[in-house]
């Protein structure tokens, strides 16, 4: 994980503003940072997006690829992640250096989008047992400015909602064999819906308080975090406890009280953002990296 | 050749360019907060980030580091996404490793490195999407990234590719003009002095049309030195406003 190394007077600053609910940037204890999401960054993919949460910066690509079925799901598609930690991000991660940090991710990623009310999957299968749509959901991760569980998962839902499948038909002749047409029109699409995919809240324990969306700095203050994956429901789905800490069974249950609140807002507001920009259409004007 | 054909009886391209026209390019330094130097930049279709951090101590083994200037390190990635079929891996292949070793030697020809001995400069490359030309934008990106970082240079490194067809050279391929085979030239250029970072090309080129696809590329690399100049005029004013000169 990127680090960031503090002095003992500073990480006292830290714990001592929190407890007051005055953090060093400002903010109040469930308060995110001012968070920036745009879809089809990447004309190359299927979907993409990019979200900048602080000094994080997230780029996600979708590509959909024709797969066969896993044998004990023949009427679903299945969807592939894979983290690559950008050595833009710290020098640490240079060669191999972002493997463990990037296994970790995804193996959240996959455990957020293992049940059956995430995404339909159903909908990507286009024959049973012989050919089905494989989504590869591919995070690069380019700035590392805390909270990265959050930004990441801010940035695959925007990437799904943002996801274009051509359609495809099967054609079955006479004889039998079977033919797999893709369609002419390049406006002629699947789209998934991402009413149900979670994100996650990540709550840090800092003194005898916990916040939302720390730093890179108020990381370094935390003893343990825990990792909410809230619907926009309210619905929690993945839970999670990371860092070297522990955590009391009490203030567990506030931190997921704190945890679906916030994330229903968080939701909220994504989709409000995504459904704007799409509604915008071929005027909008497409920034990137630029702006 | 057979199939698509690259130049049309008009001398225009599939893209609509001409033989020595550059695509659109855009760039941007100071893309983020937390690395040394970075920058952004877009040829076309073609994008890519550099982030460069140092001069700083030797990380890993001391023995590498060198007493009299400073260890330029390399790394060049490429997003799984960036390509029209998914990579499997983003670095560490054999096109990456040549990739980084390319960017490793054109940068110090151009860093002047006696001035930080012991010590070590890392540029890093992201290819973010990949239409051709990669490491020009790969080149172009880094050149901003280290002098967004302050590392004193003797000149901007531009670079451009050419190919050639019909008896044509032509400047700043796209990725439909890679694909067809013909022969490919990527050209560093220190533009003020005139003097050749890297070069490199593949397939079969008479030696007769080898002096027109160089002045191309040469060309070519002079016009991007135009922009990076600008890009970077359009940086320091915005630096010096803030800094309320």
């Amino acid at each position: 994980m990127a680090s960031v190394t503090l002095s003992e007077a500073e990480k006292v600053y830290i714990v001592h503003g929190v407890q007051e609910d005055l953090r060093v940037d400002g903010r109040g204890c469930e308060d995110y940072r001012c968070v920036e999401v745009e879809t089809d960054v990447v004309s190359n993919t299927s979907g993409s997006a990019r979200v900048k949460l602080g000094h994080t910066d997230i780029l996600v690509g979708v590509k959909a690829e024709m797969g066969t079925p896993k044998l004990e799901k023949p009427n679903e598609g299945y969807l592939e992640f894979f983290v690559d930690c950008s050595a833009s991000a710290t020098p640490e991660f240079e060669g191999r250096g972002g493997d463990d940090l990037g296994t970790e991710i995804a193996n959240t990623l996959y455990r957020i989008f293992n049940n059956k009310s995430s995404v339909d999957l159903k909908t990507l299968c286009i024959s049973p047992r012989e050919h089905c749509w494989v989504l590869y959901v591919d995070v690069l991760l380019l700035e590392c400015g805390g909270n990265l569980f959050d930004a990441i998962s801010i940035a695959v839902k925007a990437a799904l909602f943002n996801t274009r499948i051509p359609r495809v038909r099967v054609l079955e002749d006479e004889e039998g064999s079977k033919d797999i047409e893709l369609s002419d029109d390049p406006y002629d699409c699947i789209r998934l819906s991402v009413e149900n995919v979670p994100c996650i809240v990540t709550l840090c324990k800092i003194g005898y308080r916990h916040v939302v969306d720390a730093t890179l700095q108020e990381e370094a203050c935390s003893l343990a975090s825990l990792l909410v994956s809230v619907t926009s429901k309210g619905v929690v789905t993945c839970m999670r406890k990371v860092g070297k800490g522990s955590l009391d069974p009490e203030s567990i249950f506030e931190m997921m009280e704190t945890g679906k609140r916030v994330g229903k807002v968080l939701h909220a507001s994504l989709q409000s953002v995504v459904h704007k920009e799409e509604s915008l259409g071929p005027k909008r004007q497409k920034v990137g990296f630029l702006g | 050749m057979a199939g698509l054909e690259l130049l049309s009886d008009q001398g225009y391209r599939v893209d609509g360019r001409r033989a020595g026209e550059l695509r659109k390019i855009q760039a941007r330094m100071g893309v983020f907060a937390q690395a040394d130097g970075s920058a952004y930049i877009e040829q076309g279709n073609t994008k890519a980030l550099a982030v460069v951090y140092g001069p700083h101590e030797i990380r890993g083994s001391r023995a590498r580091a060198l007493p009299d200037r400073a260890l330029v390190n390399c790394q060049y990635s490429s997003a799984t996404f960036s390509t029209g079929e998914r990579k499997r891996r983003p670095h560490g292949d054999r096109k990456s490793c040549e990739m980084g070793l390319q960017l490793r030697q054109t940068f110090e020809a151009a860093i002047l490195t006696q001035l930080h001995p012991r010590s070590q400069i890392d540029i890093y490359v992201q290819v973010l999407q990949a239409d051709g030309g990669t490491y020009a934008a790969c080149v172009n990106a880094a050149t901003l990234a280290v002098l967004d970082a302050g590392i004193p240079m003797r000149d901007f490194v531009c670079a451009c590719s050419a190919g050639f067809v019909d008896g044509t050279a032509l400047a700043d391929l796209s990725h439909v003009e890679e694909a067809a085979g013909g022969p490919q030239l990527a050209l560093a250029l220190l533009p003020a002095s005139g003097q050749i970072a890297l070069l490199e090309m593949d397939a079969r080129l008479h030696e007769d049309h080898l002096e027109r696809v160089l002045e191309a590329a040469a060309q070519a690399a002079r016009d991007v030195h135009t922009l990076l100049d600008r890009v970077v005029r359009q940086h320091v004013r915005e630096a010096s406003i803030l800094l309320g000169d």
